[in-house]
């Protein structure tokens, strides 16, 4: 057993409202630079949707992931390769398009505009050739299932959905939603590190955060096509790769990533998991059918004395084993099994985790045009649910449908549980049924409430020291590195002629 | 200027220019060194530019390396005139393909917007001198028959004087004027070399053939 560490998160999708404040608190910080402003290390797209860049999720058109190959996993559109073979050209680079073309508006002209008789207007200027620009397309153009027809329709997840299960969705009076924030899932089995021909990209031992070496970086772009989630952007000024870095420079300095502290829904948690190394390709390359399940089966238990010990013969530090033992994501993914991790199909095992949201897939409208609550009726209907459970499977669980409604009737169960609790309408014999469906106790059942809803923010982030503080003493002296922020540059970045 | 500044001294300039220039730039900013793709801005013009220009220009690297390392092999293979001719033919169609390639390179470049503004003057400069070095390049292919041959004969002595610090320039001096411009032009690309975007060809990433696809770093081990 090789045990390491991870530092990991859990988007709670049924708190998130999709109001965008973790993508401008990361834009804020990381990527409100030249080149970059059309990246958007986390965002957070409609679901059902195409998402950001457009239909992210089509590998047939964007190459990326793994794929199986017999016995082992190949990447599909980069590698040792392909890679080279399309160094000079590579015939799967999304290109800016794919994303949206960046503009800002002519401000001054409202202020400067001679007088006349019409209203000054601010026009749309591209912030790459400064010229005036139509805006066509943007990030989040979906938002709230605007422009159904061309967007929501044509997401990728519907692949295997009767036409039937796709009309329900579409109804006007039962059209439903949810919200997916995203940012770069930080994989145990990365393809942005697997295909950079320089070997810029790097996972992290300590804490397994996946950086881009900015000087090693020399722009052959195969990181980018490689990420199946399109988390790997290319800056067209700098002409290097970036990507989300988890805010490392706060986490090492004890605060929580930009997204994660602004999050107003309160959706995120983040904490260590302790998992077996030796076993990842074993894990990424198994059977589609089998992969969720051996992908939590290498998430290992640090409360297991055998386990604790073990990790840290591997050099894994006490204070991070402790901290692993209270990681709120592994009570999520493990204890509970409410977390899953998104689209495991790709084959890097993400190491993000999503509690699939019960909310949009059970509400439904009454009689009276209120939204139905008795509890009896939601509970019943989770197979004839407004959203149908195939969808949540494509995106969650390789299609197994079955793992899906296991979530979902735990999430319900425990709300049976907390109405018994505070309203006390609830007979006994709904209440036994909907625990011993679901597999969790009244207890449980307390747990997973207290950590969703009465939470603190100390118990949703809960990280160790880092340590780094003796590594940076080894390699440069702490008054130099303590002036710097992100990627940690002594010369001010510059692009080369 | 002088034949003995242009293919005596010069050549020194521009290797020291070129060795100096790249070591201090790799050492001091290695942020810098990149092939500043702009693919991901404007791609169907680029790969009728990048294709034929990379794949032009990677075969005749090879074959002027050739010439100047095994001459007495390729004069042997010039014997038979067949031979020959296969030879300097596919060097003139790897000449055309990397002409046509700088030809669309450059169009990109100056009719592209999205190009312009992340053009600089140094890529004008390159894109010229490899139109310049192109153009003489295939001038001499078609007029001064057969290159392949006297090239191992000619320059191939006088490359080696070089690189042993006894420069011998009688025979370069007798040279047609393309010749002697494909020369200097040459010299000039390698001594602009660390001051552009071709940095990228002294960085290729050859180690990536046999590493391990995924990579862990640690703060220390142990
Ligand atoms: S999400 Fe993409 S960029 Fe992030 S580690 Fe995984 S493969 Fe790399
Ligand atoms: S800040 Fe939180 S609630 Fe708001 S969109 Fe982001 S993840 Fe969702």
């Amino acid at each position: 057993m090789n045990i390491r560490s991870q530092i990991s998160m859990v988007f709670h999708l049924d708190k998130c409202i999709g109001c965008h404040t973790c993508s401008i608190a990361c834009k804020n910080i990381w990527t409100d630079r030249k080149g970059a402003e059309y990246m958007w290390w986390n965002n957070v797209e409609t679901k059902p949707g195409t998402g950001y860049p457009y239909k992210w999720e089509d590998q047939n058109e964007y190459k990326g992931g793994w794929e199986k190959n017999h016995q082992d996993i190949a990447l599909r559109g980069a590698g040792k390769f392909k890679g080279l073979k399309n160094i000079f050209f590579n015939p799967y680079l999304p290109t800016i398009d794919d994303y949206y073309e960046p503009w800002t508006y002519k401000y001054k002209d409202l202020f400067d505009a001679p007088e006349g008789n019409d209203q000054p207007t601010a026009r749309p200027v591209s912030l790459i050739t400064g010229e005036n620009m139509e805006v066509k397309y943007g990030p989040n153009w979906d938002d709230d299932l605007s422009g159904t027809p061309e967007y929501a329709r044509n997401d990728v997840n519907f692949k295997d959905l009767s036409p039937a299960d796709q009309e329900t969705l579409f109804q006007l009076e039962k059209m439903t939603l949810f919200y997916l924030p995203r940012i770069c899932n930080h994989c145990l089995n990365p393809c942005c590190v697997a295909s950079c021909p320089s070997g810029a990209i790097y996972k992290r031992g300590e804490d397994g955060i996946v950086l881009i070496n900015q000087e090693k970086c020399r722009a052959w772009r195969m990181c980018v096509t490689a990420c199946p989630y399109k988390k790997s952007f290319y800056n067209w000024n700098t002409g290097k790769s970036e990507k989300c870095v988890l805010c490392y420079p706060r986490l090492e300095s004890g605060q929580a990533p930009a997204c994660m502290h602004s999050c107003v829904g309160r959706i995120r948690y983040l904490g260590v998991l302790l998992y077996d190394a030796d076993r990842i390709h074993e894990v990424a390359s198994c059977d589609e059918s089998s992969l969720v399940q051996r992908q939590l089966e290498l998430i290992l238990d640090p409360n297991d004395p055998v386990i604790a010990k073990a990790a840290l013969e591997c050099g894994i530090h006490d204070s991070v084993i402790k901290s692993a033992q209270k990681s709120p994501i592994y009570k999520f993914v493990k204890d509970w099994g409410l977390a899953l991790p998104l689209h495991p199909e790709f084959r890097t095992i993400p190491m993000l985790f999503y509690v699939p949201p019960l909310l949009p897939a059970m509400a439904k409208i009454g009689e009276e045009g209120m939204y139905e609550s008795t509890t009896k009726e939601l509970f019943q209907t989770i197979e004839q649910a407004r959203m149908p459970l195939k969808y949540l499977a494509n995106l969650f669980t390789c299609g197994d449908t079955e793992k899906v409604k296991n979530v979902l009737l735990k999430l319900m169960a425990v709300r049976i549980h907390r109405r018994s609790v505070t309203v006390g309408d609830i007979k006994a014999d709904v209440l036994h049924q909907a625990l011993s469906e679901s597999g969790v106790t009244s207890d449980i059942a307390e747990s997973i409430y207290k950590l969703t809803s009465i939470v603190t923010f100390d118990d949703r982030f809960v990280i160790p020291p880092m340590h780094r503080e003796e590594a940076m003493e080894l390699l440069e002296e702490t008054d130099i590195a303590k002036g710097n922020a992100g990627f940690g540059f002594k010369i001010k970045p510059a692009r080369g002629l | 200027m002088s034949d003995t500044f242009l293919f005596a001294i010069f050549p020194y300039l521009a290797i020291a220019i070129f060795l100096v220039g790249s070591i201090y730039r790799y050492n001091s900013n290695p942020y810098k060194f990149s092939s500043l793709s702009a693919e991901f801005l404007e791609g169907r013009q680029l790969y009728w530019g990048t294709m034929p220009f990379h794949i032009g220009i990677s075969f005749l690297f090879l074959g002027h390396l050739i010439a100047f390392l095994f001459p007495n092999t390729l004069i042997a293979w010039n014997s038979q005139p067949v031979r020959l001719i296969i030879l300097e033919l596919s060097a003139f169609v790897f000449g055309l393909s990397c002409l046509i390639g700088v030809f669309m390179l450059f169009k990109r470049r100056l009719m592209t917007k999205r190009i312009r503004v992340v053009s600089n003057y140094m890529d004008y400069i390159v894109l010229g001198l490899l139109l310049i070095q192109i153009i003489s390049g295939l001038w001499v292919a078609f007029f001064d028959r057969w290159g392949s041959s006297w090239f191992a004969a000619v320059l191939t002595p006088y490359l080696r004087s070089l690189f042993v610090f006894k420069p011998t320039i009688d025979a370069v001096q007798t040279l047609p004027l393309s010749i002697k411009l494909h020369i200097i032009s040459a010299i000039s690309i390698i001594a602009i070399i660390p001051f552009t975007r071709l940095v990228h060809f002294l960085v290729p990433p050859i180690n990536y053939i046999w590493r391990d696809y995924q990579q862990v770093i640690w703060n220390k081990k142990g």
